[in-house]
């Protein structure tokens, strides 16, 4: 059996790197305010006690990463969170006391987790369409010549357009017909998604050589033969790739198509965030999105090394 | 001799033509100018022979057996396969072909690339795993059904590859230098293997190299082919008997039949220069 974890250590260090290289830059980016204020009250600030306080600021510059941690804590299981009967109720905090106040952070719109979980259906639903009008459209482009020529150019374009400027406008559109709520963020997921796996699935069912579909030839194999028995099974290491990079695409996609739309999502925190000055909120949102695209991504990893290994092309 | 006598009672059914060629030509437009890959080419293989085409790249030998196999179209001249044209015989499903690469699916087990055409071509399940327990057995691959294709030596690949083109009711093997890229050693193996397959299954092979001991080990008639344009320059009947263990490599008949061949090979060359 192998390791699945074998460069743990590695990561350790570079994880460690980070986090030190991200202190330090918190001390010159908050040092500012600090001695603004302390002109302000006519005394002199000692370099340790700036340091201390650069580390503990309301609204900093740069949060230094505790900040931002504990900023998670409070922003999911937390008394701003959960709300102040809750909160009250189970204080001091038991393991049992900890579970209600997350299953409270489900549905409490001031918690990550319930506006992570909006981003996330979004986020899921986009991919599924990205992925499957990305599937059909490679499948086009492979078997029609016509195709080839008139959609591939199209995608392309499509993908040099800014999203930040495409999806207010996707937003409107589909109100003004009556469509909002989850369908309009899951469309901006599917227009980044589907790229990758146009790209990658073109790329997938053209990997035959002139042999394996001369072999086929022999056979007399009918159309969906060469399809299913060769060119599908062919294509499954490069849909995965193009998997990995849609789900990440579709998570950012949802975010952005979250800003105009104002219901809810890892989005409207950002943006809240950020008109409030609230640093915090806003690396906190960031860290939680950040951990579900590398959950997302992760879940997608594993089904394709299952799938893979039963295909016998483990890597 | 029972063996001889039926080798010998098929070779002289002269109606059993096979694969007939009557003035086959091939030209492939390219930019610069058409190369003739076959010109004129007269042929009759009969059933049950094993022919050999031998001769230097690009003298034709691959073209006319892709051209069997209805892979390449002739642009002149007729060849008929089974009685029909080469198109009819493959929707027919009238060969087997062995490829130089084995092309196994690497997704699929060596059993599952052996039904592969079986598959394919809509025979029942139970029907399907009798035949490929039938075909391994022939090539001695039994007990490797569940293994991958990387996990086979090149060699075992190959013969997993002739197992996949034997698994159908084909009465024609066209094998398109299936043995190039393996040693010598493990080729040896294979030829002798071959011969003993043919015996059983009474194919009719056409079979591509560029070895003369091959040619003249496995064959009951060897075509000697060369280039520009890609011709038949000689045709030999193989006087060796039916029963051929590797040391008939060192009698004087195999020696004067490679000897002939060589001398043909050569003819072909000078025509050139």
């Amino acid at each position: 059996m192998r390791n699945r974890f074998p460069a743990l250590g590695p990561v350790l260090v570079v994880v460690a790197v980070i986090l030190a290289i991200w202190y330090v830059a918190v001390i010159p980016m908050n040092a500012k305010w600090e001695y603004d204020q302390a002109a302000r009250n006519g005394r002199e600030l000692g370099f340790g006690e700036m340091v201390a306080l650069t580390m503990a600021q309301d609204r900093p510059v740069l949060p230094a990463p505790h900040q931002v941690v504990i900023g998670v804590y409070e922003q999911t299981v937390g008394c701003d969170a959960v709300g102040r009967r809750m909160c009250r109720a189970t204080t001091p905090l038991t393991l049992q006391g900890f579970g209600e106040r997350i299953t409270a952070s489900f549905t409490s719109n001031r918690s990550l987790i319930y506006h992570a979980g909006i981003t996330l259906s979004a986020t899921l639903l986009g991919f599924l369409i990205g992925t499957g009008g990305g599937i059909l459209l490679a499948i086009g482009i492979v078997y029609n010549r016509a195709a080839d020529a008139s959609v591939m150019p199209w995608a392309i374009a499509s993908q040099t357009i800014p999203i930040i400027a495409l999806a207010p406008m996707i937003i409107v559109v589909l109100n003004s017909i009556g469509i909002s709520g989850l369908i309009p963020k899951a469309i901006i997921a599917a227009y980044l998604s589907f790229f990758p796996v146009v790209v990658g699935m073109v790329k997938g069912l053209r990997a035959p050589d002139a042999m394996q579909l001369d072999l086929m030839k022999t056979y007399s194999a009918a159309g969906r033969d060469v399809f299913a028995k060769l060119r599908l099974p062919m294509s499954m290491p490069y849909l995965f790739a193009s998997l990995k990079i849609g789900i990440a695409a579709a998570l950012v996609g949802t975010i952005v198509g979250e800003l105009p739309v104002q219901q809810g999502g890892l989005g409207v925190r950002l943006l809240s965030g950020s008109y409030y000055g609230q640093t915090i909120q806003i690396w906190a949102a960031l860290l939680v999105a950040a951990i579900l695209a590398a959950g997302l991504v992760g879940i997608v990893g594993m089904i394709e090394r299952r799938v893979l290994k039963r295909m016998g092309m483990a890597a | 001799m029972a063996m001889t006598d039926a080798t010998s009672a098929r070779a002289e059914d002269a109606s059993a033509a096979v694969i007939e060629a009557k003035g086959l030509n091939l030209t492939f437009e390219t930019n610069d100018g058409p190369v003739h890959a076959l010109k004129d080419v007269d042929l009759t293989i009969r059933k049950g022979e094993f022919v050999s085409f031998i001769g230097p790249s690009g003298c034709g030998k691959t073209t006319f057996l892709r051209t069997i196999a209805d892979l390449e179209s002739p642009t002149g001249g007729t060849l008929s396969v089974n009685g029909m044209t080469p198109e009819e015989a493959r929707k027919a499903r009238a060969y087997g072909y062995v490829f130089q690469a084995a092309g196994l699916y690497p997704w699929r087990t060596i059993e599952a690339n052996v039904r592969l055409p079986l598959e394919i071509m809509g025979y029942t399940r139970q029907d399907q795993a009798a035949r490929v327990r039938e075909v391994l057995e022939l090539v001695e691959l039994s007990g490797f059904e569940k293994k991958f294709p990387w996990q086979l030596s090149g060699g075992m690949q190959q013969r997993a590859s002739i197992a996949r083109a034997l698994a159908f009711d084909a009465d024609i093997l066209l094998m398109d230098e299936p043995f190039g890229a393996l040693d010598e050693i493990v080729r040896d193996r294979l030829n002798e293997e071959l011969l003993k397959l043919w015996a059983r299954t009474h194919k009719t092979i056409g079979f591509v190299t560029h070895s003369i001991p091959e040619a003249v080990y496995l064959s009951t008639k060897i075509v000697v082919m060369s280039p520009r344009p890609g011709r038949i320059t000689d045709v030999i009947q193989s006087t060796l008997p039916a029963e051929r263990p590797l040391d008939i490599r060192d009698s004087p008949e195999f020696i004067a039949i490679a000897h002939r061949v060589r001398e043909g090979l050569r003819a072909g060359y000078e025509d050139n220069v």
